[in-house]
């Protein structure tokens, strides 16, 4: 038999799995998370638009970057971290799993709308164009697409812990598909139009170009990890109120 | 083993067969939604004899998604859906069945009109061989993709909608690939680099997705 002190030490990694523990934990995290994306967004922003210097080729323009290149990344990476929820899920058989994913999934999907948009508006005056049919663009547009369909999904299951599960596949469907996707589109760009519009051959970046964009990516995950804690928090909450709802109603039915 | 295999496949066939129209109607509408573009963009033979493969592989790809509603939903009311979960075979292989049943009823006549309306669209008739072999590498996928989003969404409100928003973003590289087939065949070059990832893909979709949909198919009965 272990001796008590070992077995005490050993961790529990399903302890925090449970709604109810994780509400409290939750609930003391998501200000200092939130205060640290307002610190970092501030640092990047004011980096961004006041220390970095003026592009030379693209002049003022490219400042766009400290929104839009953050975003890009946190669109696909939220994905990623999106399935990973997902199959630990289905794998663990975790309520909380099933939560984190459909709690991260608006915010991913915000993250590419922001990325779609702020390109286009880069585009415009750089490219001529709101919009290119370009590899990228256009697989971060079919990323935004399985957003939408993991949320419609989601919404159109009533029982919750069914809508996790199937949400859940669907998503690691997905993340199966999106490599699959990224290089089929990138093929199809080279095989129908010639490199019309170099996106790759960015010049060398300055450091406090570099910096800033950096910064404002911290305060992009920042900000994913207080909302999407928030979203969980809510999530528990409804769940909660209408296991109760249902526990009143089925009282009233006894009286 | 196999004799189970079989009857899944032959009972599919047999209740395709009572329900003929079904199948023509998906095959009615790839050649209407085809017929449709000639007349929204006019008759200039250059411009259709370029936008045809595209044409078709889009055409091909929304008829073959319509008949993925009906693919469990019928199951799940008179009990049979039921049956496969408990049933001692693996649930993987059986639904491998069904889907093959599926493409053999909803890809193979698409496969076998398309030459039809390649034509009539003016593509050049040796590229007709390239249209077939690349549909016909294509369409099994489709149905291996559609199957999990038909098991995903079974017996859901509003499912025909959400199916296509669930199934449509995951049939891209199959489209893109597809006619690029065509395309390339067009361009003087060699078809088959794009037919051999055709085949890549339809082994990796045969292999991974039978799981994928047993295990939608226990969340959504259970």
């Amino acid at each position: 038999m272990n001796p008590p002190a070992l077995a005490l030490r050993r961790i529990n990694w399903f302890h925090y799995a449970s709604p109810q523990t994780f509400l409290p934990v939750a609930g003391t995290l998501v200000p200092w998370f939130a205060w640290a994306a307002a610190a970092f967004c501030a640092a990047g922003l004011y980096t961004g638009f006041f220390v970095a210097p003026t592009d030379h080729q693209q002049g003022e323009v490219y400042r766009i970057i400290f929104i839009h290149v953050p975003a890009a990344w946190m669109s696909m990476f939220i994905y990623l971290v999106m399935a990973l929820w997902a199959g630990v899920g289905l794998a663990f058989n975790t309520r909380l799993s099933g939560m984190m994913a459909s709690a991260l999934a608006p915010t991913g999907a915000l993250f590419t709308v922001i990325a779609l948009w702020t390109g286009s508006m880069w585009g415009k005056p750089t490219w001529g164009a709101w919009w290119v049919w370009d590899a990228r663009l256009t697989s971060e547009l079919i990323l935004l697409f399985l957003y939408f369909g993991f949320m419609a999904l989601h919404a159109a299951i009533d029982d919750p812990r069914r809508a996790d599960r199937a949400a859940a596949v669907l998503a690691l469907v997905g993340v199966v598909n999106v490599p699959i996707i990224y290089f089929s589109v990138k093929w199809w760009n080279t095989l129908h139009q010639g490199a019309s519009v170099g996106l790759t051959a960015a010049p060398a970046m300055a450091a406090t170009m570099f910096a800033g964009m950096i910064l404002m990516a911290f305060a992009a995950w920042m900000y994913t990890i207080a909302v999407s804690l928030h979203r969980v928090r809510s999530i528990i909450f409804e769940r909660k109120r209408d296991a109760d709802r249902t526990v009143q109603y089925a009282k009233g039915l006894r009286q | 083993m196999l004799a189970i295999l079989r009857s899944a496949i032959h009972r599919d066939l047999l209740l395709a067969w009572r329900r003929r129209s079904d199948v023509a109607t998906a095959a009615l509408f790839f050649m209407i939604v085809v017929s449709l573009f000639p007349l929204g963009l006019g008759p200039d033979p250059e411009l259709l004899r370029r936008i045809a493969p595209g044409v078709i592989w889009v055409a091909a790809l929304l008829a073959s998604m319509l008949s993925l509603n009906r693919m469990f939903s019928s199951d799940l009311v008179d009990g049979v859906l039921e049956q496969m979960l408990i049933s001692p075979m693996p649930l993987a292989l059986i639904v491998l069945a069904r889907v093959f049943a599926h493409w053999l009823i909803s890809g193979v006549p698409l496969v076998a009109i398309a030459p039809l309306l390649a034509l009539q669209l003016g593509l050049a008739p040796d590229l007709l061989v390239v249209l077939v072999g690349s549909l016909a590498l294509g369409t099994p996928i489709l149905s291996l993709i559609g199957a999990i989003g038909a098991a995903l969404t079974l017996d859901l409100r509003g499912g025909g909608v959400l199916l296509a928003l669930l199934v449509l973003p995951l049939y891209v590289p199959v489209l893109i690939i597809g006619s690029g087939a065509l395309e390339s065949a067009a361009a003087g070059q060699s078809a088959q680099p794009h037919l051999l990832l055709l085949t890549a893909l339809l082994i990796l979709a045969a292999v991974f997705a039978p799981w994928a949909i047993a295990a939608a198919l226990r969340i959504s009965v259970e």
